[in-house]
């Protein structure tokens, strides 16, 4: 038997930074708002506490902040012929579960896209001419502009207390910062984090070359804050555990360190742990949500939410399977190329190196993942792809911290991995040893994209998540161009011995890559080529507002939060500004 | 060493005391940089610990293997010394080892190795199913079990595991073998806390300071040199 619920003014599915932004915005106009969340909650003070937090097996091993894949999972195959089976144990990326989402175990990098990759589409016909997009790289320009952006980007930036140097400043370029960056209307909230050793070395040789580098931005405090919210985050402490880890300080930024102390004291807001969201009930002659279906996964009992605002802030695999579940939007057909619903997956295509100095003491082990020094001179149209056979590009990255004894020792290629030889490298090289990462972007291609898988099921019954993907050989042109130039600043660091890392050809779910996933709810200008708006709210549901990585056309070569909450918080603006007033679609089709 | 008469539990324990006398003879002759203050205390006398879930013929199996794959030498004392062996016990005993947060539906297909694991066993039953197809594979290969070859067959045994060419009947020994170094490791280099790492001797080894309570104020003082401390585990700040 199913219970129907009161009327709600909004609710949300799922409480990550899009939940937990859309909840606090809407809340704050005045509305009555529920997030339905499918974990635990996790609260600051409790849950993430010394000594337990600095524990790399149970965190960085086992895994305890990440999707509880025995309730739900997705398919995965390479190539569309192929049978797609179940990923069993997430690996080569690592969605989290419980309140906070993955914005409780992130690295914090905090990353704006360029001007330009917003209209990458027309920029590209620009510069290079109408014919120089192939054929089945399917990018879109963005329905919005960085100017646009900007203002939200710099909310978000004061809500985390981002850490970094501003290269451009309402147009004037500063030197030591980003120059490459669009202008921003602020500083950064905090100095630079401290770099490591290693990305200092990074930083010099870059340097020498002629390059522009600067440090890593990233949502981690590197000095006590108060942010826009009037919430109070403490300063790093450099301990190195910090990726697949939640912060015990508040200085890495988590929603539930820096929106929801203030959103819990709202008595307009309720959070629902445990509680899985089945379906979106869609009207479609009234072209809305009218409610929501979901599970209490303490007892088993089903609940229909009615809600006047229909928030879907899951994951990108969550968001696309209810629409896909629901019927909303025409659903992307590969063989034909029509649809949109599932177009557009595109996966961060990372790759690095390693580096060994026998001479340097590096402390591999304090800091964070994201603690280095970047150069962003070869991402999106920052630099001419004539001649060079490909799109995109990405920012280029020297760190070396957080190497954590089980996962972080780094030996030379060749080194036994276990007996007592492995353990002499092991020893020698782990004081000595840095890695490298490049950050490349992904213009989608018509051949990955997401569906329902005909075969396996989730706890509950609902068909999974069926991903169909492979990296596109403009993004293997990529990173190899990438990968040449940070061989350039490695060489000019003068290692005892290095090693570069190309992606294998074929994608494998198994080790850890990134945890970038984006597209398959496209935002466009238009229904025929994208599943939302300009203000994330659906064509085909006007009270239902899309957030997080799945709106995005492509991937770009940063990492995604930064945009993510930005895009929140211009949704949120719109709806409480607009459609609040005048219930309908905000664009007309 | 190998004698087939001696009871496999009484000729573990017997073997375990004789490792960590061995480590601990070398550890004095550590370079001075590792010696932190406690360096020099002597590891913890490995106890017969309880099992939690291998049998006493699984248990030699592991035994053997990590002492293989970490051997007392002159930086550590052997895995099951430093407690590997009472790690993997523990964790295949958890639900993490009984297939907690693990998508168990069928149907079942191979795959290709880019679709990750496949099979319907859980960790545990994966390790432990694992070591009854070594065993087999070794008895049919040396003639025993695999804790009863001698240290030079282990290595050889261990190394075809690792290449896939152990031919394990319905059983993938490359994969069996990944599993347990990847096991082997955690419980080497994990905090003590779950049973391995004892008495913290591959951080030691390292030099690597376990838990800080902050670096913060220490980062620009050694920012060209090494920061060593004694290692402080979960335990120590409890």
């Amino acid at each position: 038997m199913v219970t129907r619920l009161k009327d709600v003014d909004a609710v949300t599915i799922g409480l990550g930074w899009t939940g937990a932004i859309m909840a606090r915005e809407l809340t704050k106009a005045g509305l009555n708002v529920v997030s339905l969340e499918k974990g635990q909650d996790r609260i600051p003070g409790e849950d993430f506490i010394l000594p337990q937090v600095r524990d790399e097996v149970r965190y960085a091993q086992r895994l305890e902040l990440m999707w509880d894949n025995s309730i739900d999972t997705l398919t995965f195959r390479n190539f569309a012929n192929e049978q797609a089976l179940p990923i069993r144990r997430i690996g080569a990326f690592l969605p989290g579960e419980g309140v906070g989402g993955s914005g409780v175990h992130w690295g914090g990098l905090h990353w704006r896209f360029l001007p330009s990759d917003f209209r990458i589409r027309s920029a590209l016909t620009e510069r290079y001419g109408a014919n120089a997009i192939p054929d089945g790289m399917t990018i879109q320009d963005w329905p919005v502009s960085y100017d646009e952006m900007e203002p939200f980007y710099d909310r978000f930036d004061k809500i985390c207390g981002v850490s970094g140097k501003a290269g451009n400043l309402r147009g004037n370029k500063v030197d030591g910062g980003n120059v490459f960056e669009g202008p921003r209307s602020d500083h950064y909230p905090n100095a630079p984090i401290k770099s490591s050793n290693a990305g200092l070395m990074f930083g010099e040789a870059a340097k020498s070359l002629g390059y522009h580098p600067f440090p890593a931005p990233i949502a981690i405090a590197s000095a006590p804050y108060t942010n826009a919210d009037g919430v109070a985050l403490g300063a790093c402490e450099y301990c190195g555990y910090c990726n697949r880890i939640a912060c015990e300080t508040n200085a890495k930024a988590s929603p539930n360190s820096t929106i929801l102390p203030a959103l819990r004291l709202d008595p307009k807001f309720e959070i629902r742990t445990r509680c899985f969201v089945t379906k979106l009930n869609y009207d479609k002659d009234s072209k809305k949500v009218v409610s929501v279906s979901y599970t209490d996964m303490r007892t088993g009992e089903e609940y229909e939410q009615p809600a006047g605002i229909v928030l879907l802030t899951s994951y990108v695999f969550g968001n696309v399977q209810h629409m896909l579940l629901a019927g909303i939007g025409e659903p992307y057909d590969h063989a034909t190329g029509k649809g949109v619903v599932g177009k557009n997956y595109a996966y961060q295509f990372e790759a690095g190196a390693n580096a060994f100095f026998e001479d340097k003491e590096l402390n591999p082990y304090w800091g964070s993942a994201g603690m280095g020094t970047v150069i962003d001179d070869f991402n999106g149209e920052t630099f001419d792809h004539g001649g060079l056979g490909f799109f995109g590009g990405g920012y280029i990255m020297g760190n070396t911290a957080s190497a954590p004894p089980i996962a972080g020792r780094t030996v030379p290629h060749g080194t036994p991995e276990w007996g007592s030889e492995w353990k002499r490298a092991t020893v020698k090289w782990y004081y000595h040893a840095a890695r490298f990462n490049t950050q490349g972007s992904v213009y989608a291609s018509r051949d990955n994209y997401m569906d329902l898988d005909p075969t396996y099921k989730d706890a509950l019954g609902r068909p999974l998540i069926r991903l169909t993907y492979n990296p596109p050989d403009n993004e293997f042109k990529m990173s190899a161009y990438l990968l040449q130039k940070l061989e350039g600043v490695i060489k000019a660091m003068n290692p005892t011995h290095y090693e570069m890392h190309p992606r294998p050809k074929t994608f494998t779910v198994v080790p850890y890559q990134s945890t970038h996933n984006t597209g398959g709810t496209m935002m466009g200008a238009d229904p025929k080529s994208s599943v939302v708006n300009r203000y994330l709210q659906a064509w085909d549901a006007h009270n239902l507002f899309i957030q997080g990585a799945s709106v995005f056309p492509q991937q770009h070569g940063y990492n995604p939060t930064g945009t993510v909450g930005a895009l929140a918080y211009w949704s949120a603006r719109a709806i409480t500004t607009s459609y609040l007033k005048n219930p309908g679609p905000l664009v007309h089709a | 060493m190998t004698d087939e008469t001696i009871p496999r539990r009484k000729f573990l324990v017997g073997a375990g005391l004789a490792g960590t006398a061995v480590a601990t003879g070398l550890t004095q002759t550590a370079p001075a940089e590792a010696q932190a203050p406690a360096a020099a205390t002597p590891p913890a006398a490995p106890q017969a610990e309880p099992l939690l879930l291998l049998n006493e013929t699984e248990h030699a199996f592991v035994v053997a293997a990590v002492d293989t794959m970490i051997p007392a030498d002159e930086l550590s004392p052997s895995g099951s010394d430093c407690g590997c062996a009472t790690y993997i016990d523990r964790q295949l005993a958890s639900a993490w080892g009984g297939g907690a947060k693990m998508y168990r539906s069928g149907p079942y297909f191979k795959g290709k190795p880019e679709q990750g694991y496949q099979l319907p066993l859980t960790p545990a039953e994966f390790i432990t199913t694992g070591i009854a197809a070594a065993n087999a594979w070794s008895r049919k290969t040396y003639g025993r079990d695999f804790d009863r070859l001698e240290p030079d067959k282990r290595i050889e045994a261990l190394t075809a595991m690792q290449e896939g060419k152990a031919a394990f009947e319905n059983f993938n020994s490359r994969a069996f073998f990944a599993r347990l170094l990847t096991l082997t490791m955690e419980g080497f280099f994990g905090d003590p806390i779950y049973g391995g790492n004892r008495n913290k001797a591959s951080w030691r080894m390292l030099g690597f300071p376990g838990l800080p309570a902050t670096y913060a104020n220490l980062i620009d003082e050694y920012r060209h040199k090494r920061y060593v401390a004694e290692p402080q585990s979960i335990a120590d700040f409890s």
